[in-house]
């Protein structure tokens, strides 16, 4: 039921983000969802897109690090509260959220939350209980 | 204990006698140089020092340093001891950088060379049953003439092969049973992955020991071909300078090199101050030849920093150890006063589990000297949470403080991403000295 997140390591310099992109767009790969996390030092860039195994091969022919790491992902309405009641189920469940991001579709009227924990099922089994419904990659390409 | 002894009555001498000894040697030496190198004399000279004033081992810090620059002025007749009618042989640096070292032998400096080269090999349990494949190079450079040497005296059947032609060297290996194999460790991994490809199984290997040299490697090094050639890998120590390998050996111990102390004196000195350093110190090793006669340098300044220890040897051999070199003063650092080496910073990471690949970046704000390291991220050690990549530096930080003494702020990088010239990592950048 995971989404497969492509996870790149680049350095916190001026460009490096834009050469990432840059070298999707050229090989057709579209980025679904995008997230930065940064220090001074490094950032780390989390990716959907629509073809990783593709994406993958062609950042670490241009010497990217890149691993794929499993995460969840939710339809939430496109609502205020809708995120907080989401995050409160997991809450409740003693869950601990690594890091987090969302975005939003252009047709639906729903949000997608895209969220880092350490197991997977249990976070799935709780939102699913909780009347949630989850996506997968396969859904956020055709969003 | 080990009955490996060439010279047992040398190799395990008391330590009373071994300084006896060196002390008879010295005082006739010093004489010997004073009478013959007029380039010494002046330096003796200059500082006050006539060789009545040596009257044993002890008074040896007296005497002035030599230092590549000397051999350089001194190139190539200036620091000869001996008539050249009386010298039988020369051997030469690579010459890779500055001037070449030229070195002479009278036929008692090849033959004490050589003894040295017969311990190494018997300490490795060499006998004059075994085959010794010599896989140096021949010619100028010290390694093939005096392992080649020094398993003639041994007894071994020795194969001359020089380095090279790789296909060969198996085969006179496999074919004539070659039990030791001597050349730079490099080229031992190389030819223990040739043999690898070819499906050679390390039981299938006729050898039961190495000694390599000439080089730096690593205790890494040494498992990966003690691994592949299924050997006890040693290293040996040695320069043209003073003669060439066998200056210092490994036993069975493998924990640092027995230095053939009745022909070579060590000493360790701070490489600012020159001043001698107690057994134990980190410091700039320094040589005396007691004994040689043509060539015969005293207090030779090597620039490799390294530790000596008197420490009981469980091979039963007396003579001093010498630990592997930890890198050149010409790439010391001193950073907050306390001496850097880049090869503790590789040594870290290796055992960190990080590839060698970093660089040192040293500047100054505010008198204070700022250390930063960037180290390359490794595809093992990425992960997607960024606590657990700040926790990565903050350890690796912590090893090297552990190692130095002092703290570095280390930051990971993106794999090759530090800057390379001619292939070669760039390790350090000092921007003090732009100032
Ligand atoms: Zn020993």
């Amino acid at each position: 039921m995971a989404i497969r997140q492509l996870t790149v390591f680049v350095q916190n310099r001026k460009g490096t983000v834009v050469s990432v992109t840059d070298i999707l767009a050229k090989n057709n790969i579209n980025i679904r969802a995008l997230s930065i996390a940064e220090t001074e030092d490094f950032g780390i860039l989390r990716l959907i897109v629509d073809n990783e195994t593709a994406a993958t091969k062609i950042l670490e022919e241009n010497g990217y690090l890149i691993k794929i790491i499993n995460v969840v992902g939710v339809k939430i309405g496109d609502k205020p509260g809708a995120l907080t009641a989401a995050l409160n189920v997991l809450d409740k469940a003693n869950i601990n959220v690594e890091y987090l991001y969302a975005f939003m579709a252009r047709t639906e009227k729903h949000a997608y939350v895209v969220l880092r924990v350490e197991d997977n099922d249990a976070v799935e089994s709780a939102l699913e209980n909780a009347g949630l419904h989850l996506i997968t990659n396969e859904d956020i390409c055709k969003l | 204990m080990s009955q490996n002894y060439y010279q047992k009555e040398i190799e395990t001498m008391p330590l009373e006698e071994m300084r006896k000894l060196q002390s008879e040697k010295l005082i006739r030496q010093v004489k010997h140089v004073y009478e013959n190198v007029p380039y010494y004399r002046n330096l003796m000279d200059e500082k006050g020092v006539k060789p009545e004033d040596i009257n044993g081992i002890e008074d040896l810090h007296k005497l002035p340093f030599l230092t590549k620059a000397d051999l350089r002025d001194a190139y190539p007749y200036g620091l000869l001891a001996k008539p050249l009618d009386e010298c039988v042989r020369i051997q030469s640096t690579s010459g890779t950088t500055g001037r070449r070292v030229v070195a002479f032998y009278t036929q008692h400096d090849v033959d004490l060379w050589e003894d040295c080269c017969a311990r190494a090999i018997t300490a490795v349990g060499g006998t004059k049953k075994d085959v010794c494949q010599v896989a140096y190079g021949y010619g100028l450079f010290t390694g093939g003439p005096g392992l080649n040497g020094g398993s003639h005296k041994v007894g071994c059947l020795t194969l001359p092969m020089s380095s090279g032609n790789t296909e060969r060297q198996i085969q006179f290996m496999t074919d004539l049973n070659a039990t030791i194999l001597c050349c730079t460790p490099s080229y031992a991994a190389y030819i223990g992955e040739t043999l690898k490809e070819q499906g050679y199984k390390p039981e299938d290997i006729p050898l039961k020991a190495g000694i390599f040299g000439a080089e730096p490697w690593t205790e890494e090094m040494r498992r990966g071909i003690e691994k592949t050639l299924g050997i006890k890998a040693y290293d040996i120590y040695g320069l043209t300078e003073t003669s060439g390998p066998g200056v210092a050996f490994e036993c069975e111990e493998q924990t640092g090199m027995h230095v053939n102390e009745d022909h070579f004196y060590a000493e360790i000195i701070d490489p600012e101050t020159g001043e001698v350093l107690p057994e134990g110190s980190k410091g700039e090793l320094v040589f005396t030849s007691l004994d040689k006669e043509a060539f015969p340098l005293l207090r030779y300044r090597t620039r490799d920093i390294c530790v000596l220890s008197r420490k009981k040897c469980s091979c039963g051999r007396t003579l001093i150890k010498m630990a592997k070199p930890m890198g050149r003063t010409d790439d010391m650092l001193i950073i907050r006063g306390v001496n850097v080496f880049p090869s503790q910073i590789e040594t870290v990471l290796l055992n960190e589990g990080y590839e060698p690949n970093y660089q040192i970046i040293v500047d100054r704000v505010k008198n204070n000297d700022t250390f930063d390291v960037n180290v390359e991220m490794t595809s093992d050690k990425f992960t997607d949470k960024v606590s657990e990549i700040i926790a990565m530096e903050k350890s690796l930080a912590g090893a090297m403080k552990t190692m130095l003494g002092i703290n570095p702020t280390v930051h990971l990088v993106a794999p090759k991403s530090i800057a390379r010239s001619e292939g070669k990592a760039v390790r350090v950048i000092d921007k003090r000295k732009l100032i």
